[in-house]
């Protein structure tokens, strides 16, 4: 439960024309939306990402992203996802926050 | 105050690499300095914040217990169980594994281990190929060639270029990063790309198409390639495919950009396949990066007890083997099991969403020295001692090599092995119980 773990991975890497054209500055958040979930990361500049591309580090913010379809092999589908990208001023949520209601 | 003591040669328990030149000092039976180790490495063994006590929740609240009592609990709960998962066992011993399968045989459940979401599909994809491997000593000491294929040592293995592959000097490849052609395909750049001599960018999910295309340039089929594929020109492709073939020696490792990509253990049967056909040419030898540090054990120890690798069923009275259906992230999409023993891995991060809801709503017990998001889903929770660090045993390194854990300082939390013994023993106690009174 290190802080500094989830700062890691609660991001959001887009290539910085998207990060241009999304209105983003350093610090600002953006809202990832596909068929399985909605979730929101801190945007970061990434120079080596090509456009319309995002990357997320693996963990629980990105696994809101991801389906429970294995394709028969058991592992699910964690990369090509498709997913929709604003920018917003909503919060991203810290971990307990992020599983408020599913706790046992 | 007592005597510095320094452990020399100490195997580092956090990744695939198993470093085992790590230097450790320890001082009034805590660890002062790590040295050697990356920086991932040395966070694991000076450690940080533990569970302090075992804990059952009551009333939605965890409570502190006694071991034996948390023991009991967990105990129960498999009993009642009819077909419980007892999941994770990377970053725990071989001999926490033999007693996990120990266990899962007595309570019929599930075992499955944490390559379900991370190398499950290479596990697959071995299953039907054949691996045609080496240690990572023979490609430190002969390799010429290395791709880096979908992975990102430099981040995610932080000394597996310096120790074994791209910027080592060995027997033979004195001249270390300077001798050596570095190839990496990736889909976005990466710290391991700026170190290459020669990056491939490949759309996303289209790893099995520029496999194949380099399968064809390397059988001298390139009249049959495309101008492009996944994104790469032919003429790079044909670049890359002379390069593998005029290897003396060469290495591909690969990641989960590969397996958790479209086409996943398909990726790797094909990879494995170009990796074969190279050999026509030249020495060739293929890796998977693993991640945790015994991940590779657990594989081990399953398939020499039940001769399957990953997700065995143990329900049916014999083991049984089905990724899709018996691994478990597809148990618990499906509702399939009614309690879960977690150890050694937190679940409920890795999972899909959807998948680790599926956790919150049966009895799940945590066996673990750290407190993760899974503990917030726990019913029962048991905090062990650190093996690598505070208890021995036997971890297996990314090529197979089978390694010994040394224990650094005393503990005075029992080992993983310990607590499975303790509920082992409950479980026996319980069905006896039961037996009498039936009796």
């Amino acid at each position: 439960m290190s802080p500094d773990f989830f700062k890691a991975v609660a991001i959001c890497h887009l290539s910085e024309k998207d990060f241009k054209s999304l209105g983003l500055s350093e610090g600002r958040n953006v809202l990832l939306k596909n068929e399985f979930g909605q979730v929101v990361l801190t945007a970061k500049k990434d120079a080596g990402l090509p456009d319309s591309m995002v990357f997320i580090p693996m963990g629980p913010w990105a696994n809101v992203l991801v389906g429970t379809e294995t394709g028969g092999c058991g592992t699910p589908h964690f990369k090509g996802l498709e997913v929709e990208v604003a920018a917003t001023n909503s919060p991203v949520l810290n971990i307990r926050e992020l599983f408020s209601g599913m706790g046992a | 105050m007592s005597e510095a003591i320094m452990i020399k040669d100490a195997v580092c328990s956090f990744c695939g690499c198993l470093c085992d030149d790590i230097n450790v000092e320890v001082e009034d039976g805590k660890i002062q300095r790590v040295r050697h180790a990356c920086r991932l490495g040395s966070s694991k063994i000076m450690g940080h914040a533990r569970i302090q006590s075992p804990m059952i929740r009551k009333n939605g609240v965890l409570v502190a217990s006694s071991f034996q009592e948390a023991y009991d609990k967990a105990a129960k709960i498999l009993l009642a169980a009819a077909k419980p998962l007892l999941y994770g066992w990377a970053s725990t011993s071989c001999e926490a594994a033999k007693k996990g399968i120990l266990l899962a045989e007595e309570v019929g459940g599930v075992l499955d281990s944490t390559a379900t979401v991370c190398h499950g599909p290479s596990v697959i994809g071995i299953e039907e190929k054949g691996l045609p491997g080496a240690t990572l000593g023979q490609v430190k000491n002969r390799a010429d060639t290395i791709v880096f294929w979908g992975c990102n040592p430099a981040e995610a293995h932080p000394r597996h270029s310096l120790r074994y592959s791209s910027n080592s000097c060995g027997k033979f490849t004195q001249e270390g990063r300077e001798g050596r052609k570095i190839i990496v395909v990736d889909v976005r750049e990466t710290k391991t790309s700026k170190n290459a001599d020669k990056f491939i960018r490949i759309i996303p999910g289209s790893d099995y198409e520029v496999i194949s295309a380099l399968r064809m340039l390397v059988a001298g089929k390139g009249d049959n390639v495309p101008d492009e594929v996944g994104g790469v020109s032919k003429a790079d492709l044909a670049d890359i495919a002379a390069t593998l073939k005029a290897a003396k020696f060469g290495a591909v490792f690969f990641g989960l950009g590969i397996t958790h990509s479209r086409g996943r253990y398909k990726n790797i049967d094909n990879a494995l396949s170009l990796v074969a056909e190279l050999n026509s040419h030249s020495k060739f030898v293929v890796m998977p990066m693993r991640g945790h540090y015994n991940v590779g054990g657990i594989g081990q120890v399953l398939a020499w007890s039940s001769g399957y690798p990953m997700s065995v069923d143990f329900t049916r009275g014999g083991p049984y083997f089905n990724p899709g259906e018996t691994a478990a992230c597809d148990l618990l999409a499906r509702r399939d099991v009614d309690a879960a023993l977690i150890i050694a891995a937190d679940a409920v991060s890795n999972f899909p969403r959807a998948t680790a809801e599926a956790l919150a709503g049966i009895p799940v017990i945590q066996i673990d020295p750290y407190e993760n998001p899974t503990t917030l889903l726990s019913d029962v929770v048991i905090p062990s001692a650190i093996a690598g660090v505070e208890v021995e045993g036997t971890a297996y390194r990314m090529d197979g090599l089978a390694l010994r854990l040394r224990k650094m300082v005393d503990s005075s939390f029992p080992s993983d092995e310990d607590i499975l013994m303790g509920i082992l023993e409950s479980v026996h106690k319980q069905r006896q119980l039961a037996a009498n009174e039936g009796a």
